[in-house]
């Protein structure tokens, strides 16, 4: 008799179940396998799915249970897509999510090109590089908050130093025109090393024999950046934006911590109008709706994206 | 068997012992903000516990969640809390969803006559629907918005004699909203022992309460009103009155001209910091706060004095303070009510007053020795004599969240115009009443 973890596991086995189990079909002994995981999706993913969109079409509040929910239809719907503060709310979130994915890809991959270089002090380096990304975005955002304070903030004292500006004399928090860099430049802070991390990888997966191959062709360092590194690491870049445009577009606790939205709703993203709605201001029926909105967006731009990725693989 | 009998006696008593115990003594867990005076009531109440034998926990929250963290755990029937602290604007919603304990049968049952605590809180903090003799909580800790200063820099031959040289008047405390904002520019950017100093700090906060906090601070000494008719939902014509939209106007020309650079998102924590930091020669803050403010080494003593928030069309103060409330979902709420028949008592009232609470007993108030007994018992006074609260309704939420919004657009974004704000908040009320069924 083999000795094997499969023959270990069946003489473990006690008699009882082992009959039973020689009853079942291999379908059904996979289907007792997957079972719990499928209950588990359809209860914590599904259900309140469904749950929810059910919810999108009522009026019903979660801190008035006495009182008559009502079906309104899709008057939700209608007020969500014709209110204009919405909207705003929108353009702040496509601000922020193109901005921070924008700088993010081309710090990040700067980054990572330099580190894949081998000089001393490489990993030393990448551990530094890091460090903002293991960071809790609520230590980040009051981290940043001191940083950008106009009259002790090092952000300001920076800036004034290069450009002769008094550094009380402008707010990055507090100004309408500039609270909205203020937060893209906090994310990209924090989460370009996440992006250089999965570049670095696209870059050491590339193997030495094609450049070496390149050179024996005689094809200069730019040809070779262009035509090996950058459609090789293309993918892995693809799927960093895919990371970060997930991330971003339902950020909350970095821009809720440095801004609270403000100043007005200038930094309002969807997700902290859709907080606003759902548990402050108890419309879970409108919220809901509004919910819905969101994740139809979403799911809907990251399958297009999903299959523009698997298009850039196959080739 | 004689050892079995002695055995099972002992046993017997000690069980006996234990229940009885646990029949007398539970475990009051008691809510609130975390803030000064529930330090104070911590102190307080362990004569409670001495007397009755129960055990007092306290649930502290920071006033930015304390809204959330408590209404959260109110909607969902949680039992963390038999009392609660709850802010003035919940009763509402308090009320009419079943968080509160009616209280109207325990306090005739146990003589608590509403007639003891000053009218102004009882109405505030106690009744629902507002005004009516159905009570949900006891007054617990009167409150409103006021103002501190330097009294030393106020004292300073130089500074009053640049500040007459500039406005033609004496400096001294305000006597009305704009005499504060010309105090306050005057001290905007002033060089006072080498260091540059403000204005006043102000409320600007967007997330929770603070801009409305503030910018009612104005709009009620103008003369604001929430209704054309106290309990139409009438609101067109009096949220945007030209009073409403003046007074907005002023808020924001005092958050532009007058307060530190950076003070975008400010709120009590801020305004306490701003002035204990020397930064700002005014702040506006809740009278809670005057107690540890007037011990505090630093900038309180003979440094500091306190005023009233100044009168401009009328007199007029944001109310702020809290009654107590028995919740619903407690397993103690025997014990919950013996906890509010001991506060209410007039030497327990007067000793809450003397830790550094706000009583709303008429015997605490009306004690010849009030006044003095601290330097701004009499501004308390006066403040508590003509506040005005928020929208109480269980709605109030989207109602606060709507008027934040509206004015940090316009005060600190300066978005549109006050007129805009103004309109665009009765546009948003509307619905929301709508919603309600109320219109």
């Amino acid at each position: 008799m083999s000795d094997s973890p499969a023959s270990r596991a069946a003489a473990a086995t006690p008699p009882s179940v082992a009959r039973k189990i020689r009853g079942l079909s291999d379908r059904a002994i996979a289907w007792i396998f997957v079972a719990p995981t499928i209950f588990l999706l359809l209860a914590i993913n599904i259900f309140p799915l469904i749950w929810t969109i059910n919810l999108s079409f009522t009026n019903f509040k979660a801190n008035s249970p006495n009182r008559e929910v009502v079906n309104v239809g899709f008057r939700n719907y209608q007020r969500i897509l014709t209110d204009s503060d919405i909207w705003l709310n929108m353009q702040a979130t496509a601000h922020f999510l193109f901005w921070t994915i924008f700088f993010q890809v081309i710090i990040g991959f700067t980054l990572a090109y330099l580190i894949n270089k081998k000089f001393k002090g490489n990993d030393l380096w990448t551990t530094i590089i890091v460090l903002p990304m293991m960071l809790s975005p609520a230590v980040v955002g009051n981290f940043w908050k001191f940083l950008y304070q106009p009259q002790i903030g090092l952000f300001n004292y920076i800036i004034a130093f290069f450009t002769g500006k008094d550094p009380s004399s402008f707010e990055m928090l507090g100004s309408v025109s500039l609270a909205p860099w203020s937060i893209v430049i906090v994310d990209t802070w924090m989460w370009t090393p996440f992006v250089m991390l999965i570049c670095l990888a696209g870059l050491r997966s590339i193997p030495d024999y094609i450049y070496e191959a390149a050179e024996v062709d005689r094809a200069s360092k730019l040809r070779q950046f262009f035509t090996i590194t950058i459609p090789m690491v293309l993918p892995f870049l693809m799927l960093a934006v895919l990371f970060r445009g997930i991330e971003n577009f339902k950020m909350f606790d970095l821009v809720v911590q440095l801004t609270g939205g403000g100043p007005g709703s200038t930094t309002e993203l969807t997700s902290i109008n859709l907080k606003r709605e759902a548990f402050e201001k108890w419309r879970t029926g409108y919220a809901s709706a509004y919910a819905i909105i969101l994740f139809v967006t979403v799911f809907g731009l990251a399958s297009i994206y999903v299959k523009a990725l698997n298009k850039v693989k196959e080739r | 068997m004689k050892t079995i009998k002695l055995a099972s006696v002992s046993a017997l008593s000690i069980a006996a012992a234990s229940v009885a115990g646990s029949a007398q003594a539970d475990d009051l867990t008691l809510c609130w903000a975390a803030w000064d005076p529930a330090n104070a009531l911590v102190e307080l109440s362990k004569e409670f516990e001495s007397q009755s034998g129960h055990n007092m926990s306290f649930e502290f929250i920071p006033w930015p969640n304390f809204a959330d963290r408590m209404l959260n755990e109110l909607n969902s029937g949680g039992k963390l809390c038999d009392l609660l602290i709850g802010d003035s604007q919940w009763i509402g919603g308090g009320a009419e969803n079943g968080h509160y304990v009616k209280l109207n049968d325990f306090f005739d049952a146990e003589g608590i006559a509403m007639s003891d605590f000053a009218d102004a809180t009882v109405y505030a903090y106690s009744t629902w629907p507002k005004g009516t003799p159905n009570y949900y909580a006891l007054p617990a800790m009167g409150d409103a918005n006021g103002w501190f200063y330097r009294k030393d820099w106020f004292g300073r031959d130089d500074i009053k004699a640049a500040f007459k040289a500039e406005t033609g008047r004496d400096l001294a405390e305000p006597k009305s909203q704009k005499e504060l904002l010309e105090i306050a520019q005057f001290f905007q950017e002033r060089e006072i022992d080498g260091k540059t100093v403000y204005g006043a700090s102000i409320f600007t906060e967007r997330g929770s309460e603070g801009i409305t906090m503030g910018v009612t601070s104005a709009l009620y000494p103008w003369g604001f009103k929430y209704e054309n008719t106290p309990g139409s939902y009438d609101m067109d014509g009096a949220v945007n009155s030209p009073e409403a939209v003046e007074a907005l106007e002023f808020y924001k020309e005092f958050y532009e001209t007058a307060t530190p650079p950076g003070y975008t998102n400010s709120y009590m924590g801020e305004s306490l910091d701003a002035f204990k930091s020397g930064q700002v020669a005014m702040a506006m803050n809740w009278f809670a706060f005057f107690p540890g403010l007037y011990a505090d080494p630093a900038t309180g003593g003979d440094k500091i004095d306190f005023f009233v928030n100044p009168p401009q069309n009328q007199a007029g103060s944001t109310l702020g303070g809290q009654g107590i409330s028995v919740v619903a979902y407690s397993e103690k709420q025997d014990a919950a009510l013996e906890y509010i028949k001991w506060f209410a008592q007039p030497e327990v009232q007067a000793k809450w007053w003397s830790l550094g609470g706000y009583s709303a007993h008429n015997s605490v108030l009306n004690d010849p020795g009030f006044v003095d007994s601290a330097p701004f018992a009499g501004d308390f006074l006066e403040a508590m004599g003509s506040v005005q609260d928020f929208w109480q309704e269980p709605a109030y939420a989207e109602l606060l969240l709507a008027m934040q919004k509206r004015l940090h657009d316009y005060v600190v974004a300066d978005q549109g115009t006050a007129q805009e704000a103004l309109d665009k908040l009765v546009e948003d009320w509307t619905e929301v009443f709508e919603d309600e069924g109320k219109l």
